[in-house]
């Protein structure tokens, strides 16, 4: 059974969004689309200093099974990138909420997250 | 995130009504019951993996796996003009197989075009009984194929859809095998490489167990084809000895390690054996068969081994470039567990040189990945 982690956002095509601090998130994959790809063997990682709009496609994960395009969750320039990905990239399927992130985002200070959905919405999003 | 493979929708659940309105195997409660992840492939509710399909992977090339494969259709042609029927029927020669003890063929099965139709494997039981074992997505054509070519011959063409397929491989399979069913032990050890045969052949019951030393892994090993009554507990009694389910997504890095066409992907009815590296299993002798005359026209395309020296992962279709022109794509592409790299087979224009050790780039994401050519079967396996 898939972790729907309560303390993340998540965007309908499975990213999540932690909010830390000075108006930066930072953005993985969730529990329940790790599991769908199965092991991860290559995460392709955007470049610092990037700027995205949400939805824009930002990077790429490999599975044994298939490739997945990520998109940015929200808008903002892309401040830091996971670089132990590089040599593991099974924290993906290891830590998803934790060790498996992949990119932090500097978001504009009146960012809403209006996109998002909580928990229990995305949960239900993935049963219907 | 959007995944740009074959669509998987369905989620594993414990309950097997969720894949009612998907085929379904005698062993789907089975997986269910192991958490695999159940998906629909080519309309089948098929495990994908257990847990990690990597690890089960390794499980094969190290020790024992097995598998599920009751989706794909086994069928029987008995008759007097059975051995002259496949010899017309095939690209590969069944008198190859002529001494009647159940050796086993690798063939594939044109149209006139000489393009192939599906591959297979033949099991010569004797000259007026040889059992076919032929894939699952292609079943409607290639049983209304086969029929419409048997109608000059006095065969009987029967499909068994009731029968499961179970395949137990690797280095340790036959032991194992041994250890589950000692009953069997004997005819097990009795069967060479590429042979099957019904273990109570007296029976002269079709239905009854079949066990071929055959496989789709590269490894030794078995697949039994049974009742499908007898499924679940020959399934249960394999997993009590501690052999390790596998599911479809661990056959395929298995298959491609091995360097073995996959329907679909490195064969389809637009090239023949000769364009799709299987030039090894067509017999241009002075018999005729289906598609023959075409394959003596020159060959379009050829087919070449590649492994990513970049960091990523080959897949299907992405464009091989030599030279900085777009020279044919790749037609199987994954991640090689053995290997910890990417590898491929492609098809490219018969024409362009490419020989082992150069260098050749593949297009993926807009980015041009650098890869080496090299002979396949890309592992050496047992």
């Amino acid at each position: 059974m898939s972790d729907f982690n309560s303390d993340v956002r998540y965007a309908q095509s499975h990213e999540w969004v932690k909010v830390l601090e000075d108006n930066v998130i930072e953005v993985g994959i969730s529990d329940y689309a790790q599991e769908s790809l199965g092991d991860v063997v290559f995460v392709e990682l955007p470049e610092v200093g990037t700027q995205v709009s949400a939805k824009d496609e930002c990077c790429a994960v490999e599975s044994v099974k298939a490739a997945s395009d990520i998109y940015a969750p929200v808008a903002g320039e892309i401040v830091a990138v996971n670089e132990e990905l590089d040599d593991s990239p099974e924290l993906l399927n290891e830590s998803p909420f934790e060790d498996g992130w992949i990119f932090r985002i500097k978001v504009s200070p009146d960012e809403d997250f209006a996109g998002l959905m909580d928990a229990d919405a995305y949960k239900a999003s993935i049963d219907a | 995130m959007s995944t740009s493979s074959t669509p998987d929708t369905s989620e594993s659940h414990r309950d097997t009504d969720k894949f009612k309105h998907l085929l379904q195997t005698p062993l789907l409660s089975e997986h269910l019951a192991l958490n695999a992840r159940v998906v629909d492939f080519g309309g089948w509710a098929l495990p994908v993996n257990y847990g990690s399909q990597v690890d089960e992977h390794h499980a094969v090339r190290n020790d024992v796996g097995m598998f599920d494969v009751s989706h794909m259709t086994v069928s029987d042609i008995t008759g007097p003009d059975t051995i002259s029927f496949l010899r017309f029927l095939l690209a590969n020669d069944i008198d190859k197989a002529n001494s009647n003890n159940g050796k086993a063929l690798y063939s594939c099965m044109l149209n006139e075009q000489g393009c192939v139709i599906d591959d297979l494997i033949v099991y010569r039981l004797s000259d007026q009984h040889c059992r076919l074992v032929t894939n699952a997505a292609t079943n409607e054509k290639d049983m209304s194929w086969i029929a419409q070519q048997a109608a000059a011959y006095s065969i009987a063409f029967i499909e068994r859809p009731e029968l499961a397929l179970i395949a137990v491989q690797g280095p340790n399979a036959l032991k194992k095998m041994k250890q589950t069913f000692p009953e069997h032990s004997d005819f097990i050890e009795s069967l060479n490489r590429f042979q099957g045969g019904f273990v109570n052949e007296a029976e002269n019951n079709h239905d009854s167990l079949f066990i071929g030393r055959t496989g789709y892994t590269g490894e030794d090993g078995v697949e039994m084809i049974l009742p499908a009554t007898d499924a679940s507990n020959t399934w249960q009694a394999l997993l009590k000895n501690g052999v390790q389910p596998c599911g479809l997504g661990a056959r395929d890095t298995l298959r491609l390690e091995a360097g073995m066409a996959l329907y679909g992907n490195d064969l389809d009815e637009e090239h023949t054996p000769l364009e799709s590296g299987l030039k090894w299993t067509v017999s241009l002798d002075e018999r005729d068969f289906i598609g023959k005359s075409a394959l003596l026209n020159d060959a379009r395309f050829k087919t070449i081994g590649l492994i990513l020296e970049d960091r990523g992962v080959l897949r299907g279709h992405q464009a091989v470039i030599i030279d900085g022109l777009p020279v044919g794509e790749i037609t199987s592409g994954s991640f090689s567990p053995s290997l910890e790299k990417s590898i491929a087979i492609a098809r490219i224009h018969i024409n362009v040189q490419a020989t082992i050790d150069d260098i050749v780039h593949v297009e993926v994401r807009n980015k041009q990945l650098q890869c080496r050519v090299v002979k396949y079967p890309f592992v050496k396996f047992n």
